[in-house]
This record gives C-alpha cells, sequence and structure tokens, in this order.
C-alpha cells in the first residue's frame, strides 16, 4: 500500500485504522520480546560460534572507533565552551571542567556513541540481514542444520552488550579530552589544575553508571538491526525499510532507557 | 518399515495465506530413491509444498510424512536433527556472501557436524570437483561467480553430507539453455551417485524430463495430473498439453 492509499484509507475508515494500527504495535511487542529473550538464550548459551563473535567485536567494536572518537571530542569541545559561556552568568565558569566530565561520563559518552551506533551498525545489522532474508539465505542456514539465531543473532547481540562499554569508554576519555583542549587553548584555563579537578570531582559511579547505559544500549542496537532485518518483507524495499526501523527505533529506545536508567540510578543512589 | 511406505509424503496438506488458498489437501508421495518433479504455474504452490516439506513453512491442516514419521510441529531440535538428513538448492543458490565458496559448500559439516576445518576444505573441495568446479574456485566469493557457477556450488553444498532427501527450488531459474542443460545433468548425476530421493520444482519442462523420474502437476493447489517424465509429452490430460504447449487458451486461465 503506498502512502496516498494508506491516507485515503485512514480518512475512510478512522476507527478502523485505529484498531489495526493498535493491534499491529501489540504485535510487534510481542513480537520484540520474544524475538529478544530467543536471541539473549542464543548469545548465553552453547554452542557458540567464535569466529563469528570475534568477527561482530571487529565489526561493531573497532571499525565504530573513528567515528564514536569524533564524536566525543567534538560535543566535549562544544559542551565546554557552553558550560563556559552559560556558567559565566552566575560567576561558576571555573566548575566547567567538573560539569564537562560529568555531562560526558553520565549522559553524553554513552548516549552518543550509542546514537552513532544506532546509525552505523543497527543499519548495517539490518541491512545484512534482511538481505540475507530477501535471498534465502536464512532459509538455506536453517536447512543446513544451523540456527539463525545462534549465528546471526547471538553473536550481534553480545557483541553489542560488550562493546558499546568499551566505545564509551574510550568516548568518555576523547570527550572529557575535548573539553580540556579547548580550556586550555581557548579559555586560558592551567592544563595542571583543569585534569585536576576532573580527577577529584569524578567517583567511580559516575563512570560506571554510563558504562551500564552503554551496555543497555548496545544491547537495544543490535537488538532492533536483527529484529527488523530478521523480518524485513518484500525483497529491496522491505531491506531498505528494516533499515530506517533499526535505526529510529534504536534512537527512540536509547533516548527512552536513557531517562528509565538515569531516573533508577537517582533513586536508587538516595 | 514396509516396501509401500514412501520416503516423503503430503497428506490432506493445506495452506492458506490470509483468504487465499494455495494449497487445498494436497496428497503426494515419493517413493524412496525415485526423483519427483513438481510442474505447474507461477502462484500454484510449488515452492510452498516444498517449503512445507523442508519445515520452513507450517500447513495449516495436514500431515507430512518422513519415512512414515510426521515432521510437522517438530521442535528446534528435532528438526536441526531432520535437517542433517536434506540437502537443498535454492532457487538463487543462496550462497552465504560473507564466506567463501569453500565456506559456503563446508558450512553444514563445520557449523553443525564438527568436522575439523582442514578436512572440511578437503571435503568441499572434493564436493566442488563433481558438479565440475575447479579448486581454484574455493576461495572465491559468491559475488565473483557467475550465476551458473554459483547453482553448482549450491549444488555442491547441498550434495557434501550425502543427504537422503535433495529438494531442488528452480535449479535452471535464469540460466542460458547451455548452462540449464550442464546444470540439469549434474543434478541426475548427483542424485543417482548419492541414491537420494529427489523433489524438485520447475517451470523449465526439459528439466523436469531430465531429472525426473516421475511428474505431478500442482495446480490450483491440488495434483491434477501425475506420471512418469516420459509421458509428458504424451498425455491428453488438458491441463498437461495446455502448460506444455505454452498456450494461452485452455483450462487453465491466467491473470496475466
Amino acid at each position: 500500500m503506498t502512502a496516498a492509499e494508506a491516507a485515503r484509507q485512514v480518512a475512510r475508515h478512522p476507527i478502523q485504522s485505529l484498531g489495526r494500527s493498535t493491534l499491529s504495535a501489540v504485535r510487534m511487542v510481542g513480537g520484540v520480546g520474544v524475538f529478544a529473550v530467543r536471541g539473549t538464550i542464543a548469545a548465553l548459551t552453547p554452542p557458540w560460534f567464535v569466529s563469528q563473535l570475534l568477527r561482530q567485536f571487529v565489526a561493531i567494536g573497532f571499525f565504530s572507533l573513528p567515528v564514536v572518537g569524533l564524536t566525543a571530542i567534538f560535543t566535549g569541545s562544544a559542551l565546554a565552551l557552553n558550560i563556559y559561556t552559560g556558567g559565566g552568568r552566575f560567576n561558576a565558569e571555573q566548575v566547567m571542567p567538573q560539569i564537562v566530565a560529568l555531562g560526558i561520563t553520565r549522559e553524553l559518552g554513552p548516549v552518543l556513541a550509542a546514537l552513532m551506533l544506532a546509525g552505523r551498525v543497527s543499519a548495517a545489522i539490518a541491512a545484512e540481514i534482511g538481505a540475507m532474508r530477501a535471498t534465502e539465505q536464512i532459509d538455506a542456514m536453517r536447512t543446513l542444520s544451523t540456527d539463525p539465531f545462534r549465528y546471526l543473532v547471538g553473536p550481534r547481540l553480545l557483541a553489542g552488550v560488550l562493546m558499546l562499554p568499551l566505545l564509551t569508554a574510550v568516548a568518555d576519555t576523547i570527550g572529557v579530552a575535548g573539553g580540556w583542549l579547548v580550556a586550555t587553548r581557548v579559555l586560558d584555563f592551567s592544563s595542571a589544575v583543569y585534569i585536576r579537578n576532573t580527577v577529584d570531582f569524578l567517583q567511580g559511579w559516575d563512570i560506571l553508571s554510563g558504562l551500564i547505559k552503554a551496555a543497555v544500549f548496545g544491547f537495544i542496537v543490535a537488538l532492533m538491526g536483527c529484529y527488523h532485518g530478521y523480518n524485513a518483507k518484500g525483497g529491496a524495499r522491505g531491506v531498505g525499510r528494516a533499515t530506517t526501523h533499526a535505526v529510529v527505533s534504536s534512537a527512540i529506545l536509547i533516548f527512552a532507557s536513557d531517562y528509565l536508567l538515569t531516573t533508577f540510578f537517582t533513586h536508587a543512589a538516595k | 518399515m514396509t516396501e509401500a511406505t514412501p520416503k516423503l509424503a503430503w497428506k490432506g496438506v493445506t495452506k492458506r495465506f490470509e483468504d487465499r488458498t494455495v494449497l487445498d489437501a494436497l496428497d503426494l508421495s515419493v517413493a524412496p530413491g525415485k526423483s519427483l518433479v513438481i510442474i505447474g504455474g507461477s502462484g500454484q504452490g510449488k515452492s510452498v509444498t516444498i517449503k512445507t516439506a523442508m519445515g520452513l513453512m507450517r500447513p495449516d491442516a495436514g500431515s507430512i510424512t518422513l519415512d512414515g514419521e510426521c515432521i510437522v510441529g517438530l521442535s528446534e531440535g528435532k528438526r536441526r536433527k531432520m535437517f542433517s538428513r536434506i540437502g537443498v538448492l535454492f532457487q538463487g543458490a543462496a550462497l552465504f556472501d560473507s564466506l567463501t565458496i569453500w565456506e559456503n559448500v563446508a558450512f553444514r559439516l563445520i557449523n553443525a557436524d564438527g568436522v575439523p576445518r582442514k578436512e572440511a576444505k578437503e571435503r568441499a573441495i572434493e564436493a566442488l570437483e563433481q558438479v565440475r568446479l575447479a579448486p581454484a574456485v574455493a576461495d572465491r566469493f559468491p559475488s565473483e561467480l557467475s550465476g551458473g557457477m554459483q547453482k553448482r556450488a549450491g549444488l555442491a553444498r547441498a550434495v557434501v553430507a550425502q543427504p537422503e532427501i535433495l529438494f531442488f527450488d528452480e535449479p535452471t531459474t535464469g540460466l542460458d539453455p547451455i548452462t540449464a542443460a550442464a546444470i540439469n545433468e549434474l543434478i541426475s548425476n548427483q542424485v543417482r551417485r548419492l541414491g537420494s530421493t529427489a523433489v524438485s520444482i520447475t517451470h523449465d519442462l526439459a528439466s523436469a524430463q531430465t531429472i525426473g523420474d516421475e511428474i505431478a502437476m500442482l495446480h490450483n493447489g491440488k495434483i491434477i495430473w501425475r506420471g512418469p517424465a516420459a509421458e509428458l509429452n504424451t498425455t491428453d490430460n488438458p491441463y498437461v498439453r495446455q502448460f506444455v504447449e505454452g498456450r494461452a487458451e485452455g483450462p487453465i486461465s491466467h491473470a496475466v
């Protein structure tokens, strides 16, 4: 159905269309839940396909380093400038290193790394698995006595969960370095003072909570890529749709789970 | 097991997609060691027929038996065991893009049977030679091969573990007549060599007569004719005649 046909259908039968959309949404939530459970079982129980796992570590982790690093350094630098300028309104410029460090480790590091992965990795996973679905490679895999959940989904989920925290650790370091660079080169901060303020202020939990968030985001990114790719229908158009859905749903779920996790961590800390 | 037990049988198999009935209480069987080819127009349910037998699609009603045992609704573990008895050549070969040709051919050996990679590679190269692909092809990727070579590699992958049943889904679609004839000959040779039971679906009548002992025609989800391959050109069944002669007029109405 084209977009115009769909719009006409909604105009003609609004209640029916609303019901259909609701049922479809409920079906999708159930489908994602079952898929996530099957994928998690496949990721955590043998047999494991070690070569696939290593391949995914490289594809998801190593090859995402440049994009995550660049995003982190520019964000850290811009954040430092913004906080310096904003803090100046109430004479709080000097707390800029602490706020940059806190903002990067608790929030921006994990969220930005996850969003970069949603764009790069979730889309690539959906396209690859979707193309395999369209060309019967997934059916072929099953007839070769190999469970696609163990071979395709499990390694990607594991790689997502393990690699995003590592990427976030890199993003945290580079992001804080970006802030330091601007502070010492542009804003005349003392390098030693900046570093001492950052190190003295940061607590282990600031970093750890960001890394826990990253593990959850990594699961979401890999899950959405796998789910939409695995369920792609309708040839090349279906693969394109799966890719778009993977990126959009990953991004939305990253923001939603970020809020939920932050709320949980805040209450847990009280 | 008695002599009369078919290797593979569909009994009253029905499959619907929304309000469209694709298989309508289908009854069909294949004797051990025989090669059955299912012919029929597009959208008549040929692919669905073999997908139900391969366990890739679940029928809405009826049963499918392998050596007399029902294979509908098997658990994933039992299905994997069943898959170890079958080999499939898919329409587009369905080779894994990210693996080399030998890794494709040896996929089952390495990932399901636990054969060491060195031995699996040797067996894969042997299988490639049986379908007349040079050992040099083994280290190439599927995208580097022609359509005909990909089909041969797919055939090597289907036969490498010496399965009891072979399924061929449109084995000559998209190939030129000479390559198609070569693929047909290879399929016949491999089926004879292994003594496997074979089920193929095709539009290609030359292919059907080369690789089939028997031919069955599927129309509107039912078998409307079945006979020895040699009788395809002599039967007076009006549906088969129209299909063989490629006439637009006749009992088969086509929504083109």
